[in-house]
């Protein structure tokens, strides 16, 4: 054949150029498009939570094929597949509504074993190691046992009950001589199976679970607690640290309820006088 | 242009063997295209889980596990390495496709090809203009646009508006708003694309058809030497371009149609009334003389009454 002549004619590379430009324009345009829509959807709404194990979001979508394995082997029907329009996460991918089904932690985690791909992580092997979302009272206006009545409901079918959620005795200010037993939720402990949301008595429910990119605050990387490296350290971290006097009101002040001055309530241990 | 091709498509086939045989592999595709679809849907309709899962995945038996290729390419590209079952499943589909021809696939399995099927028949009867022809190369440009959207965003990015997803994942799991997909792909096809969206811009039969270039399982026009020039074979199939190399062929060049692009729909072998087309494999070295050049009208390849 004539290859090397027709590769060498000006007009046929002219043409190779011209498609390939063409060629290059429809895919910048066409790409733009879809990835505009997958950025959009992307964005998981606050109530729809992944099943155990599930990557972080980002990886999460390059992982999913969407085969709905996860969908089938489920027991209770939790999961389902997102449907376009009607589910907001991105089509045909596994999550579930707590309000609607919560997660009933099953002891060998049969969703992630049906995962073919590694979407569901199956170094997850205990499902109380789960993180699907973080419980949060988030109306305490509402929330029985805030305002002082005995519910309970949220603590008694926690399934790690005392331990994600306990109930903390406060005083009751309204009455005056009763308690308030505060359902208090413990995001290291808490695996975000909803059941808690689920069974909350209220109409709208006041105890939800959010992602935990809502839910919860990240302390910056440079803080440290001082009592808690005190403890690390099991003494004071500067030795020989000089307690310098508190600034009280003493003698030669125009204190007059204490002439002598205080004494500081609390004293640098292993500090020189 | 020659008396017999102003007869309707397949007429002289059906007087010649009768309509059975005459649409002997439209009929075997339609059953295989039902077969794989109630696979799927023999669990979530009766309880009866032999299989699990859609084409993007799936589990048969309990054992046997399936992977789309192209979905698990998206994937690594994306910055995830799948699981041993994922990938096993891939290779196992990919494998078998690469041997019997990538774009079986679309043809014998894909449940858009009822759909864009439908929609020719509609572009015809209702006398439509064949509208935009994108280049043969198009649906290779969207497959590498399809890599890239994957790779720049993390994700797979042709899930997220996949027709074939949309419509399979739909009937088995549940549709939604899938429908408007599969709807968009019909209209586009009867008016504004002739063939446009199966055979010219979908990039999970470009990507079937690259894993199928050097399949076994292959038409041939070993009987060329009949043709009477009917143009019967270019009106149905459904890409077109992969017929002439080897029907109109010298004596030298192989009756083997070699395209990637070629679907083994098994049409063109339906509504030959001349018995030119038949199945065989790709080293298939039976001489097949060309036509006699004195029977041979001007070459015009793809001027059919479908153009």
């Amino acid at each position: 054949m004539s290859a090397a002549k027709r590769i060498n004619s000006p007009i046929d590379r002219r043409r190779f150029l011209k498609d390939s430009a063409r060629g290059l324009a429809g895919c910048a345009v066409a790409g733009m498009g879809l990835a505009w829509l997958i950025s959009d959807a992307r964005a998981l709404p606050a109530e729809a939570l992944r099943p155990p194990g599930a990557l972080p979001e980002d990886d999460f979508l390059a992982a999913c094929i969407r085969c709905g394995l996860c969908v089938r082997d489920c027991p209770y029907d939790t999961l389902k597949l997102a449907e376009l329009g009607e589910d907001g996460p991105a089509t045909g991918t596994p999550f579930f509504t707590a309000r609607d089904v919560p997660c009933e932690m099953c002891d060998d985690i049969p969703c992630v074993a049906a995962c073919p791909t590694g979407a569901l992580d199956k170094g997850l092997t205990n499902i109380d190691d789960a993180r699907m979302g973080t419980a949060v009272l988030v109306d305490e206006e509402h929330c029985l046992n805030a305002l002082g009545l005995r519910c309970d409901v949220c603590y008694r079918v926690c399934p790690v009950i005392d331990e994600a959620i306990t109930l903390e005795l406060q005083h009751n200010p309204r009455s005056g001589h009763h308690a308030i037993f505060m359902p208090t939720v413990h995001a290291d402990a808490c695996t975000g199976c909803g059941k808690c949301e689920k069974s909350c008595v209220l109409p709208e429910a006041a105890i939800k679970v959010l992602p935990a990119r809502l839910a919860r605050a990240e302390a910056a990387e440079h803080y440290r607690l001082g009592w808690e490296e005190k403890e690390k350290a099991g003494g004071p971290l500067v030795e020989g640290i000089t307690d310098l006097p508190d600034r009280l009101p003493g003698p030669g002040t125009d204190n007059l309820e204490t002439p002598g001055g205080f004494e500081p309530a609390f004293k640098v241990p292993g500090a020189r006088p | 242009m020659n008396d017999k091709a102003r007869l309707p498509v397949g007429q002289e086939a059906v007087e010649k063997f009768g309509w059975l045989r005459a649409h002997r592999f439209l009929i075997l595709r339609r059953l295989s295209q039902l077969f794989f679809l109630s696979l799927f849907l023999l669990g979530p309709w009766f309880g009866i889980w032999w299989v699990k899962g859609n084409l993007s995945g799936s589990l048969t038996f309990g054992i046997l596990p399936l992977t789309d290729p192209f979905i698990t390419v998206q994937s690594m590209v994306a910055g995830h390495w799948p699981e041993l079952t994922a990938l096993i499943g891939a290779v196992i589909v990919a494998v078998a496709y690469a041997l019997i021809g990538g774009r079986v696939y679309c043809s014998w399995v894909c449940p858009i090809n009822p759909v864009t099927d439908a929609a020719h028949w509609a572009h015809e009867k209702l006398g439509m203009q064949k509208g935009w022809q994108p280049k043969r190369g198009t649906r290779l440009w969207v497959l590498a646009m399809v890599l890239a959207v994957s790779a720049l965003t993390g994700t797979i990015a042709w899930e997220f508006v996949n027709p074939i997803s949309m419509l399979h994942r739909g009937l088995i799991f549940g549709m939604g708003f899938a429908w408007t997909f599969v709807v968009a792909v019909f209209l586009f096809d009867v008016f504004l694309s002739r063939r446009g969206w199966c055979g010219h811009l979908c990039p999970v039969g470009a990507f079937y058809g690259l894993l199928g270039a050097k399949s076994l399982l292959r038409v041939s026009a070993a009987n060329r030497a009949a043709c009477d020039d009917c143009m019967d074979c270019f009106a149905v199939c459904p890409e077109m371009h992969v017929i002439t190399p080897a029907l109109r062929g010298k004596d030298g060049d192989t009756p083997i149609i070699l395209s990637h692009d070629c679907t083994n729909c098994g049409r063109c072998i339906d509504v030959c009334a001349m018995d030119v087309f038949a199945f065989t494999h790709r080293f298939d070295a039976t001489p097949a003389p060309a036509r006699d050049d004195r029977a041979r009208s001007k070459p015009t390849p793809g001027a059919s009454r479908a153009a």
